[in-house]
């Protein structure tokens, strides 16, 4: 049923095809606009811009190395109420997996979007990318594309992937309605567009594109990729858990944390609309931290860090899909998404569940079954698992 | 290690566990006064935060304990604890925090006997654990 249709490109100017892409979908009479990260005129940032106004397609660019926040988090403001109109978001993977996992928690709806997931390039951390970027982003971009099409890696000018993509399994989106494809493709002469649904066949449908059929090196190539970000991320967990496996470790690790929690801002599925760290619960009398202090003689300010990042844990990680925006907005440079990939992957896992795998699917611990996990209830001295 | 002596946190069902610690208080049994209980209306209200809370706060072991399954006077509480302790299971002891420390049972309101054995349980196993890492270091 998935339809395939190329876009040409000339001159490898690959952001122009795909603004000519874009231009087109925005010229249907059913869509009204266009989500995609753009080139801001300030500045050099690229930020995720609601474009309505084909001529203001000018400056759009999806593939810029830039990643300054999980756009989950807008299609979720854009759909969490009916808007009266249809709006195509065009994402990356992980920001299609974290807005699956937000329409489960009824913070987003997909009747009136249209999914477009691009094959994810990657991105630079958000200081690294300032830096490649230096004072011409459009220029950075094509040297970025380039460099990584033709199998000459993401490493530029001694600045390389965020840690979490050079970790990502999964460069390809799997639940958009239409994906843009790059990897495995002559991207000097086209570039290919899938459906993945009824809605996004019938878009591609008006569109009247050129079809084709998926070059068979395009499976390869990201069966390639996979392969090998799989290995990056298994080196990495085996070295978190064991750079993190006790308090004291945990201490080392997150020693420089002010409480600041940018990390749990910058996550796309922490998804309380007030943060229990933000309210008064755990808002203690002064005179309690005396008390504390005084039994052990010293307490480092703020308490709670690492309460607050096992409750984080407890509350989000079985939604966690591993896009590094906590990393990225940490302040001071703490791998927060390292530590929770590796119990994401454990709680998942628990539960037979992976966060954005498929809508259909509940949150585990949004549901429950009658006979299940007995080996939890009860006193026997189970466990073959020491800690 | 001979004297020491665990600390442990129960939240106790309101419907049942709590009404056990009553009896076995009330029918003069005897278990070790190591344990603090804190009532709560039902198991599924107690939110892995507050069991991660304990833990850090230096307890030794941490019980949960609720109705029986169908007994749960909030219909379907106790199953959702038993999912949270599950996934507590995969929390904590990646942390160094020894699985044996986190318990859920059900016990009735009547089984106070029960409720005895299982404090005297859990004490003994913890005593053989050690104190908690969280105790001994400076946690932040
Ligand atoms: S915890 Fe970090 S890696 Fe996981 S979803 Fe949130 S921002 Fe992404
Ligand atoms: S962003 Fe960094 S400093 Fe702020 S709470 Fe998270 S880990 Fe701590
Ligand atoms: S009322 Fe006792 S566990 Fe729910």
């Amino acid at each position: 049923m998935a339809m395939t249709a190329r876009i040409d490109v000339t001159g490898q100017d690959l952001l122009a095809s795909l603004r000519q892409f874009l231009r087109a979908i925005l010229e249907l009479q059913d869509i009204r606009a266009i989500l995609v990260p753009r080139h801001l005129p300030m500045n050099n940032a690229v930020m995720p811009a609601l474009v309505t106004d084909p001529d203001c397609l000018e400056g759009v660019d999806p593939l810029a190395p830039a990643f300054p926040m999980n756009a989950a988090k807008i299609v979720s403001r854009l759909t969490g109420k009916p808007m009266g109109a249809q709006v195509a978001a065009i994402l990356r993977p992980c920001e299609i997996r974290a807005f699956i996992e937000l329409v489960k928690l009824k913070q987003g709806r997909t009747e009136e979007v249209v999914l477009i997931g691009i094959d994810c390039l990657g991105a630079y951390q958000n200081k690294d990318y300032l830096r490649f970027a230096g004072e011409d982003g459009a220029h950075a971009t094509v040297r970025f594309y380039q460099s990584v099409l033709t199998g000459r890696g993401t490493r530029i000018d001694g600045v390389d992937l965020a840690p979490a993509c050079r970790a990502c399994e999964y460069p390809v989106a799997s639940n958009a309605d239409i994906t843009i494809g790059l990897f495995g493709i002559e991207f000097d002469d086209h570039l290919i567009v899938q459906s993945q649904s009824v809605r996004g066949e019938a878009v591609l449908k008006q569109l009247n594109l050129e079809q084709t059929v998926e070059p068979t090196a395009r499976r390869e190539t990201i069966a390639a990729l996979v392969a090998q970000r799989t290995a990056q991320r298994d080196e990495m967990l085996a070295q978190t858990r064991a750079g993190t496996e006790n308090l004291a470790k945990m201490t080392t690790y997150f020693a420089r944390c002010v409480n600041c929690y940018n990390c749990r801002v910058a996550c796309p599925v922490c998804y309380c609309k007030e943060c229990v760290f933000v309210t008064d619960v755990f808002n203690h009398d002064p005179y309690q931290y005396l008390r504390w202090a005084t039994r052990k003689g010293v307490i480092k300010m703020p308490t709670d860090t690492l309460f607050y990042h096992m409750t984080r844990l407890a509350h989000m990680s079985t939604a966690c899909v591993g896009c590094g925006q906590c990393s990225n907005a940490c302040p001071n440079d703490i791998p927060v998404m390292e530590v929770f990939r590796s119990v994401a992957q454990a709680t998942q896992k628990a539960f037979d569940y992976e966060a954005g795998r498929h809508i259909d699917e509940d949150p585990p611990l949004a549901v429950f079954r009658e006979d299940e996990f007995a080996e939890v209830v009860g006193m026997s001295l189970q466990t073959g698992r020491q800690a | 290690m001979e004297d020491f002596e665990p600390t442990l946190i129960a939240f106790v069902c309101n419907w049942c566990t709590y009404t056990a610690a009553d009896l076995a208080g009330t029918s003069r049994l005897t278990y070790p006064q190591n344990v603090r209980l804190i009532r709560v209306m039902c198991t599924g209200m107690v939110d892995p935060q507050y069991v991660i809370k304990a833990f850090l706060e230096g307890v030794d072991g941490v019980l949960v304990s609720g109705c029986h399954p169908g007994d749960c006077h909030y219909i379907n509480g106790n199953f959702k604890a038993r999912r949270r302790i599950k996934l507590l299971k995969e929390i904590l002891p990646r942390f160094g925090f020894q699985e044996e420390r986190l318990r859920l049972t059900w016990i009735g309101a009547s089984d106070g006997i029960q409720f005895a054995e299982t404090i005297r349980a859990m004490v003994a196993q913890i005593k053989t654990l050690g104190p908690s890492q969280a105790r001994l270091k400076m946690v932040i």
